[in-house]
């Protein structure tokens, strides 16, 4: 496991690739070994990623610093043969722990990422009719417009998986939206068979979502097997950790006992609770969520 | 939504040891799909904690009754509206699969959902209400089924419950779905008789069902297989994108079928070129020996330096696709506009993209429908097979050979509108060379009925030599050119002196002759010109032609002046020299010449002047619009 814990922590740590697995790509005989689930699931989102990148003209990959968006960076390197080759994105609330700021700077450096801080606009300056930790959220929304306006990007990579909640279960990879950033539930366009609609309106952008097939599951036992790192709020201290990163004042830590990855994964073999239960903003509505996303909010 | 979790299966931490199967559940809307879906979850232990409950607080909240659909309609609005409205995707587990459930629309306004959710299943679960029996939606999803190349169907005949679980009423509609799968080349892995509301046959017999011998919905689902690579057929590595990041020049893609390694001779299509592959890239370990298989994403070097773009397919060199410009196609059509012979669009096969045009359609049908009529355009919802013309040369496959690049979708103002199977690469009854593609002109319609005031049309005038025809025609070319438009005469015997030169007044060259000027004046009403064809043109069944040629922009003025007068006319000389026996087969002193039945409009110039006559014209023109009325025009701009 690659972890940073703090400054100190992180220098003299392996920052070198991981051992190729053995087996899969070492045999000498004519056969091309076959593909396991998580070899399938890193070909379609590096296929997803290349897309991204022919079909539209300036994107950028949201990278919130949880465990899927450094996963997604993970998968751009692999799709691009080692340096992600546009920004990463990270739309900035201010109220992250500090382990996650550590993180960012460390890694934003060792990745070689083309990193753009934004920060958000002040909590007055969003719809107060939103309950308290919705409103929160809907900051990074009007942060995330900001930047837009700002890059011009026609294109951002958010790392949404179809498992986490229901509204993102109906996401397309391929997301196309309105010229206010909104999602438009009822008509969007059909995709089938890779073929994804890139051709977003003068002045709009698309939303590509490279790991939307991919479970939390998926995420660790990919992290896992290819060693990537991840920030120590993810594992447990004195019986709790979190299952999902987002702003300290609006997520909350869960029982648990998993240390490490592999506990993780068999804690999630067992649990009946949502990953989003630590998010308070999932739950003060019954459609507080479907709110924000039809808003923008990832 | 996070649900995972049997309690009863082995403990796999990575989840990647059971094969995982994609299943989508179609059917008629309100035949019980989000229900047994809802019901799945259940029997499989799959709820998350207090999902349940909290549904039913929301069922209580809004004074409805508890329904398990409402598990999957999610949204606001879809309960609101009752019927679901997009694909949601959830999972579960039976005894050996991984269950990813693609839940999908009934509804037939939301039919591109249901293929964006079907498309990506292994299997499918087609669902009918016992009490309603098979309907039009489930014909028509059994036909995408089809079209989208999902073999595996198990149908369950849901609401059983409602017909007193009669063994009976099962039975009839077993053996009629059965017949309609079967004709689709479908062929059914079980039809289960089911209460999705009461569980019956979900996961367990009952004694309700105890007629019923074969598997549960669920046994049916824990039979079905993944989809496998398709590594046995020829290798077809599409390519995406060339990387020059470094020194390094990378020609990425994800392996479609086959397989490839360093070494590999390989060709590229649609050009042809030959190159060896020097290295099969990767990161962070590279380069990777060993043979790379289908469904990895890869990237090669090649041994010398080739032009190569994005869209071309690297192949072996003894097992290359085919090259082409014409192509046939059985599509599904989802846009709101009818897909027509003539329409542009985009074609995209694979990564690659090329500009197209509709040569023909044919088989155009409401696969929900029990028996079809076939349309000349292809609706909203339907499907059909169309020739297409492409403005740049693809390399592809029929379906039949690779399910994976024999498949293309259409894009309407960069949306896609469609899709389908490519059914063979050299279509058309006749042998087309490759070199007569048509280009795209550089104006839109719009831009030119706004400058001309009018659409493009087909003005075609039959009867009798001398009859007046081509003053007519002259008439009213001046006529609309004061206006401002854009009109063009092509005149039967002016043509016949130079286009048509080679034929002569056979009854073939005579129908090829009326073909030639149906396809010349098509073209420019299409290019937004008025086109008046004056021409004799005496059979029927050529001028049916010209009018299919020319389809909607036709308009027929039967120019019906009395043989005795055309005869007393004869400004050419031609009755004199028939009656004299010098001309062969002139149209007008026998019986040859077949009257149109049902014209746009009738003239006997023999009653009235030529402005009269050409007013006559005008009027029609306007009233079948053609020609814009000013006073209509000056309303709307109001």
């Amino acid at each position: 496991m690659h972890l940073l814990k703090d400054d100190s922590a992180s220098v003299g740590m392996s920052s070198k690739a991981p051992v190729a697995r053995a087996g899969s790509q070492e045999f000498s005989v004519d056969v091309a070994p076959s593909m396991d689930h998580l070899d399938q699931l890193e070909a379609q989102s590096i296929y997803i990623f290349r897309e991204a990148f022919a079909r539209l003209k300036k994107i950028a990959l949201l990278w919130s610093l949880g465990k899927d968006s450094n996963v997604m960076i993970w998968l751009a390197r692999k799709a691009f043969f080692g340096k992600m080759p546009f920004p990463a994105l990270h739309v900035d609330t201010g109220k992250k722990f500090p382990e996650m700021y550590r993180f960012r700077d460390h890694y934003g450096k060792e990745w070689d990422l083309d990193l753009r801080v934004e920060p958000c606009p002040p909590i007055d300056a969003v719809d107060p009719t939103l309950p308290p930790a919705a409103r929160s959220a809907a900051r990074k929304t009007e942060g995330l417009k900001m930047a837009l306006g700002k890059y011009g990007f026609d294109g951002l990579i958010a790392g949404i998986r179809r498992d986490e909640e229901a509204t993102r279960a109906k996401e397309r990879v391929f997301s196309p939206r309105g010229l206010e950033g909104n999602w438009d539930v009822r008509d969007q366009p059909p995709e089938f068979w890779d073929h994804f609609n890139a051709s977003p309106p003068q002045g709009a952008h698309l939303r590509i979502h490279p790991i939307l097939h991919w479970t939390e599951a998926d995420i660790w036992a990919y992290t896992k097997r290819e060693n990537i790192p991840i920030i120590p709020l993810y594992l447990s201290q004195n019986g709790k950790r979190y299952r999902s990163l987002g702003d300290q004042d609006i997520t909350n830590p869960v029982n648990s006992a998993a240390s490490n990855i592999d506990e993780i994964l068999i804690e999630l073999e067992q649990t009946k609770i949502p990953e989003r239960a630590g998010r308070a903003l999932d739950h003060e509505t019954e459609d507080a969520f479907e709110r924000l996303r039809v808003a923008g909010y990832l | 939504m996070n649900m995972i979790v049997t309690p009863t299966s082995p403990a796999t931490p990575n989840g990647t040891t059971r094969p995982q199967v994609r299943i989508v559940i179609v059917g008629h809307v309100d035949h019980g799909k989000s229900t047994l879906v809802g019901r799945l979850l259940h029997e499989t232990g799959s709820l998350p904690d207090g999902k349940l409950d909290m549904l039913k607080a929301v069922s209580a909240r809004r004074g409805m009754p508890f329904e398990w659909s409402f598990l999957l309609d999610a949204l606001q609005t879809e309960r609101d509206q009752g019927i679901t409205i997009d694909t949601t995707q959830i999972r579960f587990r039976t005894n050996s699969r991984d269950i990813v459930l693609i839940d999908a629309p009934g509804h037939a306004e939301f039919l591109r959902n249901m293929i964006t959710g079907a498309s990506q299943a292994d299997g499918a679960v087609l669902i009918i209400d016992a009490l309603e029996g098979v309907r039009d939606q489930t014909r028509r999803h059994g036909y995408l089924l089809h079209l989208l190349g999902v073999k595996q169907v198990a149908v369950v005949v849901n609401k059983m419950d409602r017909v007193d679980f009669s063994a009976d009423r099962f039975k009839a509609i077993s053996d009629e779905i059965s017949a309609h799968l079967n004709g689709l080349g479908v062929k059914p892995t079980a039809v289960i008789p089911i209460s999705a509301r009461d569980g019956d046959g979900v996961a367990e017999h009952t004694d309700r069902i105890g007629w019923y011998k074969g598997p549960t919905v669920v046994e049916a689902l824990d039979r079905l297989e993944p989809a496998r690579p398709l590594e046995a057929l020829a290798l077809r590595l599409p390519v995406q994108a060339i990387y020059k990041f470094d020194d390094r020049r990378i020609v990425a893609g994800r392996i479609e079928s086959g397989s490839l390694k360093a070494g590999d001779e390989i060709v590229i299509m649609p050009a042809g070129k030959i190159a060896r592959i020097k290295t099969v890239e990767s990161w962070p370990v590279t380069p990777v020996t060993g043979r790379q298989g289908a469904g990895r994403s890869v990237g090669i070097t090649l041994d010398r330096e080739l032009f190569i773009e994005r869209g071309d397919i690297v192949a072996h060199a003894s097992t290359a696709p085919r090259e082409t410009r014409r192509l046939r196609a059985r599509i599904f059509w989802l846009h709101d506009k009818p897909l027509a012979r003539g329409d542009q669009l985009l074609v995209r096969c694979g990564p690659k993209e090329s500009r197209a045009t509709v040569v023909a359609i044919e088989k155009a049908v409401d696969p929900g429908e029990l028996s079809s009529s076939e349309n000349k355009a292809i609706g909203r919802n339907h499907v059909g097979e169309i020739d297409i013309s492409l403005s740049n040369s693809i390399a592809t496959d029929p379906y039949t050979e690779n399910p994976r690049t024999g498949r293309l979708v259409i894009e309407i103002s960069g949306r896609i509108a469609g899709g389908g199977l490519v059914l063979s690469v050299d279509a058309g009854q006749r042998a087309v060379p490759v070199d007569i593609v048509p280009v795209e002109s550089a104006l839109r319609p719009d831009e030119r009925s706004a400058r001309y005031q009018h659409n493009g049309a087909v003005v075609w005038l039959t009867g009798l030599p001398a009859s007046g025809k081509s003053t007519l025609a002259k008439a009213l070319e001046r006529r609309l050119f004061s206006n401002g438009g854009s009109p063009i005469l092509l005149d039967g015997d002016t043509l016949r002196a130079g286009l048509n030169s080679d034929l002569g007044f056979s009854a073939a060259d005579r129908s090829e002759n009326i073909r030639r000027l149906a396809e010349v004046a098509t073209h420019l009403a299409r290019n937004g010109h008025i086109a008046i064809v004056a021409a004799v043109s005496p059979a029927r069944e050529d001028r049916a032609t010209a009018r299919r040629i020319a389809d909607t922009v036709f308009r027929e003025i039967h120019v019906a002046t009395p043989a005795e007068v055309c005869e007393e006319r004869d400004p050419k000389g031609h009755y004199k020299k028939a009656r004299a026996g010098a001309l062969a087969s002139f149209t007008g002193i026998g019986n040859d010449y077949e009257a149109p039945q049902a014209a746009e409009l009738v003239i006997d110039t023999s009653t009235r002047t030529v402005t009269e006559a050409a007013d006559e014209i005008e009027q029609m023109l306007k009233t079948t619009g053609v020609l814009f009325d000013e006073a209509v025009d000056l309303a709307a701009n109001i």
